[in-house]
């Protein structure tokens, strides 16, 4: 119980240490966000190595019989070489694991882009022209495509094109951001009510 | 004659019990007829399939059956349907499924390819169960391609294509025009303000890692800013979220002030790894610009719910800001907050722009190609549909084109 309250008065400290940002940088801003960026550094290599390294690679490599086992070694050798920034001679070997994961996530993201995203757009999007929402969408998306052709200067009439484009585009973001606004604001609410409520016992 | 009508009644009446009698006794064994005639042996599905299920990875039965009468009526307690299988014909069947009233398909996926199965259904009633014949023998296998994403080849086959023709084409010399992005001018300007202002740059990728596509944009960018910073020797400060990107970023920097000439100028303390937690590196990035007051702030890469929060700090130090993500949601509150936004792509012209590499530009030519040519598909499916929901009654294949073209487009 005295510890509940020890957290709760430690939270709520750090919280009003966070708040304090808001009118100028201070010493208990400074103190929470040291404390903040420490503790989740420290916290993110525990992570990786309770839920990485220890049962992906550690417990597998017990487990795992025949080419399964030795076959870990290929991603345990790519991490090690990433250590070898630190010795200049080998430095260059650290590019070996980063081309890897570059490589990796590029050749992944070219179907599930396709797949994922490009296909079903095109499809949601193939209307026929017999509502104005229709129309509103069908015309949205050849400008909203055209303001993103690079290889050709738009000049004269056909910028009006991309300046309709950019209309659609700002309206959508203006959508967005009223919304996004709204998400943020249930987070505050959830802060302001942590600190009335399991703090103060106002509410 | 009364003697003999005396006589006749005790008769009479005896004739009128045995007749009562005889009434009875079928009325009794007529009621019970009716229930025996009426009640109808419960029914077995039909019509059962079993087929190797088409375009997956192998280790799955498809089995598809009538369902029974007594399944289309509400409430009369039918459970549902038992899947039984055995390996040979001969051998006991095992229940290895079972599939909700309604339901007049089931997919084994406990099957081994390449071996023999027989199944038969169970219909379960209340009162007990109804099995359909058996069927087999039925196999499992993997299947090479997946016919039903057919649509999502052509246009991976498509898109590469284009991509590797453009490279090929940058690569023997050819001038490929890009036109420029509003957003680049501003770089110069905004390595030039922080420098007269006295006042270092802070570049930062966000949330991204090293597989994301923008972040790789977003290296070509930090390259041009390096440059600038190597020559007009302006502290260059890049906190890190991801430490891998972290270690191309130093390569990055390294590179660029070797190039500009002054690779005695590269620190990469001033290129930390703050921490890889989202609101933890957020009030790192935010702390470190009220202490250090960059002139210039660059955001390039991928960014979440801390976009906002940093780009505001920015804002109230005063610094020109100049942004670029391919984060839709994000992008909103750059552009509220930021000085110049380059949206999605244009993050990569613009990277493209300043590094006129030939699998860059070629990259960027192709995917404008394919743009085009999606574009145009569009259009005329979209006239194709207006024409058919105009014109269904003289011109009705209009619809049916239409239909078949926009189921296509359907990935499975």
């Amino acid at each position: 119980m005295i510890w509940n309250i020890i957290g709760t008065w430690i939270a709520a400290g750090l919280t009003l240490a966070i708040f304090s940002f808001l009118y100028k940088d201070n010493p208990f801003y400074k103190f929470a966000e040291h404390l903040y960026v420490g503790v989740s550094a420290g916290f993110g290599v525990i992570y990786v190595w309770a839920f990485d390294l220890k049962p992906m690679l550690v417990d597998r490599f017990v487990a795992e019989q025949g080419i399964e086992r030795w076959i870990l070694l290929i991603p345990a050798i790519l991490g090690i070489l990433m250590f070898s920034r630190w010795i200049g001679k080998i430095g260059y070997l650290s590019r070996l694991p980063i081309s890897f994961t570059v490589g990796i996530g590029a050749g992944l993201g070219i179907t599930a882009s396709i797949q994922g995203f490009l296909l079903p757009q095109i499809q949601a999007t193939l209307l026929p022209l017999t509502t104005i929402n229709n129309i509103l969408l069908v015309v949205g998306v050849i400008t909203t495509i055209l303001y993103f052709y690079f290889s050709r200067e738009f000049k004269g009439k056909s910028s009006y094109l991309l300046k309709l484009g950019i209309v659609f585009i700002m309206v959508s973001f203006g959508a967005s951001f009223g919304y996004t606004v709204m998400a943020r604001i249930s987070l505050l609410i959830g802060r302001i009510f942590f600190l009335l409520s399991d703090w103060l016992h106002l509410i | 004659m009364d003697k003999g009508k005396n006589l006749k009644l005790p008769a009479l009446f005896c004739k009128g019990w045995v007749v009562l009698l005889v009434v009875f006794i079928f009325s009794i064994a007529f009621s019970q007829i009716p229930r025996v005639v009426v009640s109808e042996p419960l029914s077995a599905p039909n019509g059962l399939k079993a087929y190797d299920k088409p375009n997956d990875g192998g280790s799955t039965i498809v089995l598809k059956w009538q369902i029974v009468p007594a399944d289309t009526i509400a409430g009369n307690g039918f459970v549902g349907y038992e899947i039984f299988r055995a390996e040979h014909r001969d051998n006991d069947f095992e229940n290895v499924g079972f599939a909700l009233r309604g339901s007049g398909v089931y997919e084994d996926q406990t099957t081994i390819d390449g071996k023999d199965y027989y199944y038969y259904v169970s219909a379960v009633y209340p009162e007990g169960a109804a099995a359909s014949d058996y069927i087999g023998p039925v196999q499992s296998k993997a299947q090479w391609f997946n016919l039903a994403r057919l649509n999502v080849l052509i246009f991976t086959f498509l898109i590469c294509f284009l991509i590797i023709w453009y490279i090929e084409r940058a690569k023997k010399g050819e001038k490929l025009f890009i036109r420029k992005i509003a957003g680049l001018d501003a770089i110069d300007d905004a390595v030039g303000r922080a420098t007269e202002m006295g006042r270092p740059i802070l570049f930062s990728f966000g949330l991204s890692s090293i597989t994301d596509v923008v972040a790789i944009a977003a290296l070509s960018i930090l390259s041009k800013i390096a440059k600038k910073s190597a020559e007009y020797q302006t502290k260059l400060l890049v906190p890190n979220y991801d430490p891998i990107l972290m270690t191309a970023a130093q390569e990055t920097v390294k590179q660029s002030y070797t190039e500009a000439g002054r690779p005695d100028l590269y620190n990469p303390t001033n290129m930390p790894f703050l921490t890889a937690d989202q609101f933890g590196y957020a009030a790192g990035v935010d702390g470190i610009m009220l202490r250090e007051k960059p002139g210039a702030v660059f955001w390039q890469g991928y960014f979440y719910a801390e976009a906002l929060i940093m780009s505001e700090t920015g804002h109230s130090i005063g610094a020109i800001q100049i942004a670029g993500t391919t984060a839709i949601t994000q992008l909103p509150f750059f552009i509220a907050s930021c000085d110049y936004t380059m949206i999605g792509e244009e993050m990569f012209a613009a990277s493209c722009y300043l590094k006129p590499e030939p699998q860059m530009l070629g990259s960027l030519k192709g995917e404008d190609t394919a743009k085009a040519i999606i574009l145009a598909i569009f259009v005329i499916i979209v006239i194709i549909g207006t024409a058919g929901a105009l014109l269904h009654k003289s011109l009705p294949f209009l619809n049916t084109t239409f239909e078949y073209l926009y189921n296509w487009f359907i990935v499975q």
